[in-house]
């Protein structure tokens, strides 16, 4: 693919939030090259040799780390993985005392998944190393984004215009958040559907189309992204049943069988079948959700490339002192 | 950059002219054509690839292999050259290339480090029976004890200068040119 030059992304990847869509397009573009490498006999590139990622992961995500790792290893990083049980420390400690040994260990990156809302940007302000944000509460997951929209564009050619709908828990949602800001500076439509308890007051003012009932939603859309309804939800009260969130809000062949388009289905997974979605559709012909998983990998390949390609000294610029 | 700074070294029907004979030499070299493929690196040195591969096959009447090797991400210097490093294809021909006769076609041999990163390339894809290197420019100044076994022309360009070779595909016409300080 043609690639021209884009403005570099900087030290950090905290977000999508800031990203102009020459850097958001140039990331999508440098991993389509990365999507070869996995089909290589040997699945490995120098490009990072000698660097050492830590992937920090203060909340557990086995799918996220695990698709990061595969990354740092086909560009031949050495990796440690490090995994605190966030409940139980007070937040802001945890995260300085981290930074000051990750310092000490002299590592080159760090990926980091935490249950606080700007963590990746606390972390990224406090060390040298590069920081990427692998899902910081309800904030961002610019990764998730990016493999979301590189899917898409593999399918439809295009990311202008297209019209996409996520549907389910947009309040929690840090996927949401990074779909609703990623797409609509590449120029996407972007609409959100789900219950009425689970939609952020004032959503509306991020520039997005709100749908009440899914049915509204197949039928406007190009693709539907569904997020995972996640089960602690009902129990806090927010659905009444999951029976209920199906019936309402399911993914379901029947509903799907109405659209004016054949409809692209993402998911981030894991999914929750007969949920969110009905297994007839997450295995179905609409569905590209192991697509998405194997461009994770090459769009975080392409991530860490890009940010370990900045100059040493840019990023030694960027660290400012801890005040403790 | 000024008109006067260039100097054409090549035009259109020298270069074809000398790709022409690189073809023949490839052909004397690699007596077993079935077993050739032609590397091009990326970008100019994949389109003189072709080139070369459609001479050999219209005056040997057989379909030569290419493919295209692109070397950013075995380069030595990520660090160095800024961070927007542009990545490209890189495609092996059916069959791969183990067993092969692998023919690596560039456009300019200087360092010798897109060489190196090329061969270590290619060892990542398989083991060819032998390799050869087919460059179309060696300006000298190597870095790195490397040779290649076919040019097209040799000239000794100063450091500060730079040789462009063009090429339809990329740069809309054939040729090859001085700049001077170019960088």
């Amino acid at each position: 693919m043609a690639q021209a030059l884009f403005p570099p992304l900087g030290k950090d990847l905290v977000g999508l939030e800031g990203l102009t869509r020459e850097q958001i397009i140039g990331i999508l573009d440098t991993a389509e090259p990365f999507k070869e490498i996995s089909e290589r006999p040997i699945k490995k590139v120098p490009v990072l040799r000698g660097k050492t990622i830590v992937n920090a992961f203060f909340e557990n995500s086995t799918r996220t780390r695990i698709s990061f790792e595969f990354a740092e290893k086909r560009l031949s990083a050495d990796t440690v993985n490090f995994s605190a049980g966030g409940s139980s420390v007070a937040k802001g400690e945890t995260l300085v005392d981290t930074a000051r040994n990750l310092e000490a260990m002299r590592i080159d990156m760090v990926v980091i998944r935490h249950s606080s809302s700007g963590a990746a940007r606390f972390l990224g302000e406090r060390i040298a190393s590069n920081v990427v944000n692998a899902g910081d509460g309800k904030h961002e997951h610019p990764t998730q984004a990016l493999l979301d929209m590189l899917t898409i564009r593999d399918h439809l050619g295009r990311l202008e215009g297209v019209k996409v709908c996520i549907v389910g828990d947009i309040l929690h949602s840090r996927v949401a958040r990074s779909n609703i800001i990623g797409l609509r500076t590449v120029g996407a439509e972007v609409a959100v559907c789900g219950p009425a308890t689970l939609m952020p007051a004032r959503i509306e003012e991020l520039g997005v189309t709100v749908f009440r009932r899914v049915e509204e939603a197949i039928e406007w859309a190009d693709v539907l992204n569904v997020l995972r309804l996640q089960l602690e939800r009902m129990q806090a009260g927010f659905v009444p049943s999951l029976r209920e969130y199906n019936r309402v809000f399911g993914i379901t062949e029947e509903r799907l069988a109405r659209a004016p388009r054949q409809l692209l289905i993402l998911h981030p997974g894991p999914m929750n079948r007969g949920v969110e979605i009905d297994s007839a559709v997450a295995d179905g012909p609409h569905s590209v959700i192991l697509q998405q998983v194997t461009n994770g990998v090459a769009v975080r390949m392409a991530v860490l490339y890009l940010l370990a390609g900045g100059k040493p000294e840019a990023a030694e610029a960027a660290k400012t002192e801890v005040a403790l | 950059m000024s008109e006067q700074e260039r100097q054409v070294l090549l035009d259109e029907r020298s270069l074809e002219r000398v790709l022409a004979r690189m073809a023949r030499e490839v052909v004397e070299k690699v007596a077993d054509l079935d077993s050739l493929v032609l590397m091009g690196i990326h970008r100019r040195g994949v389109e003189l690839a072709r080139w070369i591969a459609a001479d050999i096959a219209r005056t040997e009447g057989i379909p030569i292999a290419t493919g295209s090797l692109d070397i950013t991400l075995y380069r030595d210097d990520l660090m160095a050259i800024g961070p927007r490093p542009v990545v490209g294809e890189t495609r092996l021909p059916d069959g791969g290339i183990d067993n092969k006769i692998v023919v690596i076609v560039d456009d300019v041999l200087y360092t010798g480090r897109t060489v190196r990163a090329a061969l270590d390339e290619l060892a990542d894809f398989g083991r060819p029976r032998r390799t050869l290197l087919c460059v179309l420019i060696d300006r000298g100044g190597r870095e790195l004890p490397i040779h290649a076994d076919i040019v097209g022309k040799r000239y000794t360009v100063e450091g500060r200068d730079r040789v462009e070779v063009l090429v339809k595909e990329v740069d809309g016409r054939m040729g090859v040119e001085l700049v001077k300080g170019g960088s």
